[in-house]
C-alpha cells in the first residue's frame, strides 16, 4: 500500500510539470504568464501588485498574469533559478538590476532589443527612463531589464533632534555630518547621531562613500573592481571614523531592518536608508522629519542606485514573451509608476511619471518625495559585475570586519580586492 | 513487506547520496557556465585550502560541542527537578517544553527581537543590572554564543522529555535503599541517577550532535552567517554555495562532507554506544 501511495505521489509530480498554458480550458487564445516578484521594503506591497495584475487582465482578457510573491530579492532569484533548473521556467520576474550579469551568464533571460524595436514608440520609451537607472539595465548597449521599483540611498533626518542640537538645516557635507552627529549623540539616553546599516546590503551603503570620493567600484563591463583604490580607501575610512573616531555611530553590525524602526522611535538622529522606506516612515513617525541628499564627500554628492528591474525569461515561447512584454509596458506606464512610487516610496524611474498631475500634487504636498529624484543627477550605477553574489559576499564580509573593529581599512580593502580578482579572473578579457 | 521502505530509502536517501558524490567530482558552476567539467578532487582541494571553509568547520564544531553539553546538562537538571509531583510541576513542564513545540523560525524571530540593541529585552536587562549595552548579534565575538544560547533554550525541553521518561523507569527501591543508607541527594544523583540514565544520555548526545550539524534555520533569519562569517555553519555555507553562488560542484562536495560526518556519528551511536549500555 505504501508503494501505491508513492506511485500516486510520483504521478502527481509528473502532472504538475506540464506548462500551465496548455491546461487552461475555456478561451483558446488565453495565455497565462507567471510573475515572480520580491518585496523588499515595508508596506502592503503584495496587495498592490495583485491589484495591478488583476487590472491588467481586465484590460487584456486574453492574458492572465499569476503573481507569485517570492520573499526578498535573494529569495526571488533563488526561486527563479531553481525553477529554471527544474524545467518550469518562469515568464517574467522582478529581480535586482544588478542580477543582470548572473542572469545573462546562466543564459536565463532574453535581450529586449527586438521587443523594443517592434514597438512604434520603443526608442522614446527607453529614452524616457533616467540614465542613472538604465546604467544597471544594460550590458554594453543591449538592454536586458526595464526599471520598475528603483531606489537610491537617501538620508532621513529627525528635525526635532537636529534642532535640539542646534542645527536648523540637515548637514550638507561630511564635516557637517560629523558635527551634527556629535551634537545629537547622547550615549546615556541611548540616542545615536547616525546609523548606516551594515547587514543585508553592506556593499551598497559603503558604495556611497566610494562615489562621493570620486571613483565608482567597478568598470562598465563588469570584469574589474576597484576596492583598493585610493578613493575607496578615503571613503571607507570616513565611514569607519564615524564609528571609532567620532563615535557618532554604534560599533558592530547595524541591522538593516531595525534602522528605520530605531529612527521612528527617536533613537537616532540621521539614517542612511533606501528611498523605498519613505512611505513606511511617513506613516509611522510622529515627529517632523525630512529627507535630504546624502552629505557630500570630497568630490561632491553621490549615491548608488538600487532596486529591481523587469526581466523576461528565455525558452518560454514567442506568445508568452509578447504577453510578458505587454505586461511590462502596462506596469511601466507613467501614471502607474507614479502611483506605485507614491504607494511605496520607490523612485519612479521615468521622466514622464514626474510630469503627471498625480506626482506633481504629491511632491507639492510633501517635498520629501521629490528629494530622491533631485539626487538622481548625482547617482551612479550600483556595484554589478560577473559572478556578482560571490563578489558581494567578499566585499560584505570585509565591510562587516571593518565595522566590527576586526580589521583596519587598508588591510580589509586589499583582501577584498585580492579575493574579488580571483573570482573575476575567468571573465577577464 | 520491506519493498516500499526500500524504495523510499533508495529514492530519497541512497540515490541522492551517490548523485552528490558523483557531482562533487565535477566543476559545475552556473556563474561561469561550466557544465560537468571533470575535476577529480579539485573541489575538495579548493575547500580544504579555503580559509572560509576552515572557519565554517571551526564554527560548526564550536557550535556542536558547545551546545550539546549545555542542552543535555540543563535537560537533566530540569528533568530531575520536575520528576517529583509537586504543585505546579505540570505547569513547569509545559513551560520548559514549549520552546520545542514552536517552529525554529518563530523562536528565531522572538530571539532576534530580544537581542535587538537598545530596546531588545536582553539589552534592557543588561542595562538594568548596570552593564553597558551590547549589540550581541552584530559583534563577531558574541554572535555565535548568542545563537548557541538560543539553541540551548530551544532544545533543552525536548531532551528533558527523554530524561523524564528515563527517570520514570528507575526502580524506586534503589532510592529507598539509598535513603536508608543515609546518602545525600547529591550522592544519590551521582551514584544512582547518572549511571542509570546512561542509555538516555548517550542517545540524547548523539541526537543532539547530529541536530547541531544540521543547524541552519535561525541563521537565515538572525545573522545571515555574519558578521563576517562568525555564525557561518556548514549547512548554511552549503546553501550559499548552491543557491547564491550557483557553484554546484562545490556544494556537492560540501554535501558529501556533511553526510560523512553524520554517518560517522550515527555509526558511533549504533556500534559503540549501544554496546556500552547496561540494560536491566
Amino acid at each position: 500500500m505504501l508503494l501505491a501511495v508513492l506511485l500516486l505521489m510520483l504521478a502527481g509530480c509528473g502532472g504538475r510539470s506540464t506548462s500551465p498554458g496548455s491546461q487552461s480550458g475555456g478561451q483558446n487564445s488565453s495565455v497565462e504568464i507567471s510573475f515572480y516578484y520580491p518585496v523588499a521594503v515595508g508596506g502592503p506591497l503584495t496587495k498592490l501588485i495583485e491589484d495591478m495584475a488583476a487590472q491588467f487582465t481586465k484590460e487584456n482578457p486574453d492574458i492572465v498574469v499569476k503573481p507569485v510573491f517570492s520573499g526578498n530579492y535573494a529569495d526571488t532569484l533563488t526561486k527563479v533559478q531553481t525553477l529554471i533548473q527544474g524545467g518550469q521556467t518562469p515568464d517574467v520576474a522582478v529581480l535586482l538590476s544588478t542580477d543582470v550579469y548572473t542572469l545573462v551568464d546562466s543564459d536565463a533571460i532574453i535581450p529586449l532589443t527586438d521587443l523594443i524595436n517592434a514597438d512604434p514608440d520603443g526608442t522614446s520609451y527607453i529614452a524616457d527612463f533616467f540614465p542613472a537607472f538604465m546604467a544597471n539595465s544594460r550590458i554594453g548597449d543591449t538592454v536586458y531589464g526595464i526599471p520598475f521599483q528603483r531606489s537610491m540611498i537617501v538620508m532621513y533626518y529627525n528635525k526635532e533632534l537636529l534642532s535640539q542640537a542646534g542645527f536648523s538645516e540637515p548637514p550638507r557635507n561630511w564635516d557637517e555630518l560629523v558635527a551634527a552627529g556629535k551634537a545629537i549623540t547622547k550615549p546615556d539616553a541611548g540616542i545615536w547621531g547616525i546609523k548606516i546599516p551594515s547587514d543585508g546590503y553592506p556593499y551598497w551603503m559603503a558604495q556611497v562613500f566610494a562615489i562621493q570620493s570620486g571613483r565608482n567600484l567597478m568598470n562598465d563591463d563588469g570584469t574589474e573592481v576597484y576596492f583598493n583604490s585610493p578613493e575607496n580607501l578615503q571613503g571607507v575610512s570616513f565611514m569607519r571614523d564615524l564609528i571609532f573616531t567620532h563615535k557618532v555611530m554604534p560599533e558592530g553590525v547595524i541591522s538593516w531592518a531595525s534602522t528605520p524602526t530605531d529612527f521612528i522611535s527617536g533613537k537616532v538622529g540621521m539614517i542612511y536608508h533606501s528611498s523605498g522606506s519613505l512611505t513606511n516612515i511617513t506613516n509611522s513617525a510622529n515627529f517632523p522629519f525630512g529627507v535630504a541628499f546624502l552629505p557630500a564627500g570630497p568630490k561632491g554628492y553621490g549615491a548608488p542606485t538600487g532596486g529591481g528591474n523587469f526581466y523576461i525569461f528565455k525558452g518560454i515561447g514567442e506568445a508568452k514573451q509578447q504577453a510578458a512584454w505587454k505586461f511590462i509596458r502596462f506596469m511601466t506606464e507613467p501614471e502607474r509608476l507614479a502611483q506605485w512610487s507614491l504607494d511605496t516610496g520607490y523612485v519612479a524611474p521615468r521622466q514622464a511619471s514626474w510630469d503627471t498631475q498625480l506626482m506633481k500634487d504629491a511632491v507639492a504636498k510633501d517635498p520629501n518625495y521629490g528629494v530622491a529624484r533631485d539626487q538622481l543627477q548625482y547617482a551612479r550605477a550600483e556595484l554589478s559585475v560577473h559572478n556578482n553574489p560571490q563578489v558581494y559576499k567578499i566585499y560584505n564580509d570585509q565591510i562587516q570586519a571593518i565595522v566590527n573593529g576586526q580589521k583596519g581599512v587598508p588591510e580589509a580593502l586589499e583582501e577584498a580586492q585580492r579575493q574579488a580578482e580571483a573570482v573575476l579572473a575567468p571573465f577577464g578579457r | 513487506m520491506l519493498a516500499p521502505a526500500l524504495v523510499l530509502l533508495l529514492v530519497f536517501t541512497i540515490y541522492p547520496m551517490f548523485a552528490a558524490g558523483y557531482m562533487s567530482l565535477f566543476q559545475i558552476n552556473m556563474a561561469t557556465r561550466q557544465q560537468m567539467v571533470w575535476a577529480g578532487f579539485a573541489n575538495y582541494q579548493q575547500l580544504f585550502a579555503s580559509p572560509l571553509f576552515r572557519q565554517v568547520m571551526k564554527n560548526t564544531f564550536v557550535f556542536a560541542f558547545g551546545t550539546v553539553p549545555f542542552s543535555i546538562g540543563l535537560a537533566m537538571y530540569l528533568a530531575v527537578q520536575l520528576n517529583r509531583r509537586f504543585r505546579g510541576s505540570a505547569l513547569f513542564r509545559t513551560i520548559f517544553f514549549y520552546p520545542t513545540v514552536i517552529p525554529m523560525m518563530s523562536a528565531a524571530t522572538i530571539w532576534l527581537f530580544m537581542y535587538t540593541p537598545q530596546y531588545g529585552v536582553v539589552n534592557r536587562l543588561l542595562v538594568l543590572f548596570g552593564f553597558g549595552e551590547l549589540n550581541l548579534l552584530g559583534n563577531s565575538a558574541t554572535a555565535l554564543p548568542a545563537i548557541m544560547l538560543m539553541t540551548v533554550w530551544k532544545d533543552a525541553g525536548y531532551f528533558m522529555l527523554f530524561y523524564l521518561a528515563g527517570l520514570q523507569n528507575l526502580p524506586a527501591e534503589l532510592y529507598e535503599a539509598a535513603e536508608l543508607d543515609g546518602a545525600s541527594p547529591w550522592a544519590q544523583f551521582r551514584r544512582l541517577t547518572l549511571p542509570l540514565l546512561m542509555p538516555t544520555t548517550l542517545f540524547v548526545t548523539t541526537v543532539s550532535l547530529i541536530n547541531s550539524f544540521k543547524t541552519v534555520d535561525q541563521l537565515f533569519l538572525m545573522t545571515a552567517g555574519g558578521p563576517n562569517n562568525a555564525t557561518n555553519l556548514l549547512l548554511y555555507h552549503l546553501y550559499e554555495q548552491a543557491f547564491s553562488f550557483y557553484d554546484r560542484g562545490v556544494a556537492a562536495a560540501l554535501t558529501v562532507i556533511l553526510v560523512v560526518i553524520l554517518m560517522i556519528l550515527a555509526i558511533i551511536q549504533n556500534q559503540w554506544v549501544d554496546k556500552r549500555i547496561h540494560y536491566n
